[in-house]
């Protein structure tokens, strides 16, 4: 298949990662009247016209650009809540927000295709453009923190496209930090073998963000 | 997309409509509920854990072979459409459920072509009889290839395939699939601490739908019990 992306990283592309999301579930107003769907991916509807029902975010971008339909704009992505978590983001530098984990994906399909169902949707663009923006600057910002004695990394909080983003990168840089470190680290620990074993030799865990209970 | 056209009795399409919703109670993907899993949605699952991991993992033969029933059935069941609307979305979702069948064996079969040696002396239960049957036969035409255009041009001590030389005790010109690598996962269940590896005591506590990246070595156990999701 042309569009496969090559395994050896355990890399998706992001139309892949569209496709993961698009199997979301998402609320549409129909406007037309229609049986129930019976499909592979399971029974939807019957369809009755100003009854919502809830369908994967596939069929409804597909009945919304044939006009069959309104999308009812998630929770999430209303401009008060957007600025409650682009604020709470731009306060902490260590930590991510909780949001959708396809948050990007959701979001960039609906303001693609939906947008005259999205109230302020002017705001609400920018609002997400803003968020992803802090998010990602602060993976960055976190990515420089990887020192070789890293073992495991903690992401809480990530959204799939952010991990998407950054996984070939991460995922190299862990191994040839783990290749070059780890005879030094064996090597270091045989010289000191009278000493008490330090702490830092055996790694430090190194946490992109901080958990806060 | 293969077609009937209008040649089969009313009938028989009743019949076949009934054949198809039986299957699909049988198989759980009926009535929308969340609770009981569809196998578009298993394959998806699949496909997700297949690519995210390094190694070759089992061979899901049933979920394939439900999988494929349910698309020939969707695809014989195309010639009762008369609106265009539910016939484009039946097709979308066919081709959907087909792009996952067709990553995941393309996927499989990438794997195995990476690792030919390693994956022709494995346990059947890890691959199905057609990729058997594919590694064998690439192996034999690697391996004739190999040796008609440089092995047998070498010295015959440097002869073998995967040998350095005669001298050598071991394979060392095969490489395992490499575990080494990292993955992002996340746990879907209480994991608790988990034991990083052997060298040192290091322990991670793994806390339900957090992210984590991790060397796939020491959550290959997880991954197997289906307690850890590798995204």
């Amino acid at each position: 298949m042309a569009g496969q992306s090559d395994h050896s990283l355990s890399i998706f592309s992001a139309a892949e990662v569209e496709f993961i999301a698009e199997d979301e579930m998402i609320e549409i107003v129909p406007n037309i009247r229609m049986d129930a769907l019976n499909l592979l991916c399971g029974d939807f509807g019957p369809f009755l016209p100003q009854i919502p029902c809830k369908v994967p975010l596939w069929l409804a971008v597909a009945l919304k650009k044939r006009g069959k339909c309104s999308i009812r704009t998630p929770d999430w992505m209303s401009v008060e809540k957007l600025t409650q978590v682009l604020e709470a983001e731009r306060e902490s530098p260590r930590e991510f927000q909780p949001l959708p984990f396809h948050y990007v994906e959701i979001s960039r399909l609906l303001l693609d295709h939906a947008h005259d169902d999205i109230p302020e949707v002017y705001m609400v663009r920018s609002l997400i453009e803003d968020i992803r923006n802090v998010r990602f600057h602060k993976v960055e910002s976190g990515l420089e923190t990887i020192s070789g004695r890293t073992y495991a990394v903690k992401l809480k909080n990530l959204s799939a496209m952010e991990v998407n983003l950054v996984r070939p990168f991460m995922v190299r840089v862990l191994q040839a930090f783990d290749k070059h470190d780890s005879p030094e680290t064996v090597q270091q620990a045989d010289a000191s073998a009278s000493k008490r074993p330090q702490v830092v030799d055996r790694g430090l865990r190194v946490s992109l963000s901080c958990v806060t209970c | 997309m293969r077609r009937r056209g209008g040649r089969s009795a009313s009938g028989l399409k009743e019949r076949k409509k009934r054949d198809r919703m039986e299957s699909w109670e049988e198989e759980g993907s009926g009535g929308g509920e969340r609770e009981r899993k569809t196998d578009v949605e298993a394959m998806r699952e699949a496909w997700r854990r297949e690519k995210a991991a390094p190694e070759l993992l089992e061979f899901e033969g049933e979920l394939v072979r439900r999988l494929r029933e349910q698309i020939q059935l969707q695809e014989d069941g195309d010639e009762d459409d008369d609106q265009d609307l539910l016939s484009s979305l039946r097709h979308m979702d066919l081709d959907r459920a087909l792009f996952l069948l067709k990553s995941y064996l393309r996927l499989r079969l990438s794997k195995i072509q990476a690792h030919l040696f390693f994956y022709a002396s494995t346990s059947a239960q890890l691959l199905s009889p057609q990729e058997h049957l594919f590694c064998q036969r690439s192996l034999h035409a690697t391996s004739r290839h190999l040796h008609r255009s440089l092995l047998s041009l070498l010295p015959p001590h440097y002869q073998s395939l995967s040998r350095q030389s005669t001298s050598s005790d071991h394979d060392d010109m095969l490489h395992p699939p490499h575990l080494d690598t990292f993955v992002f996962c996340k746990p879907n269940t209480h994991v608790g601490p988990l034991q990083l590896d052997d060298l040192g005591d290091d322990i991670v506590d793994l806390v339900v739908d957090d992210l984590y990246v991790l060397r796939y070595k020491s959550v290959t156990a997880l991954v197997r019990t289906g307690r850890i999701d590798l995204i």
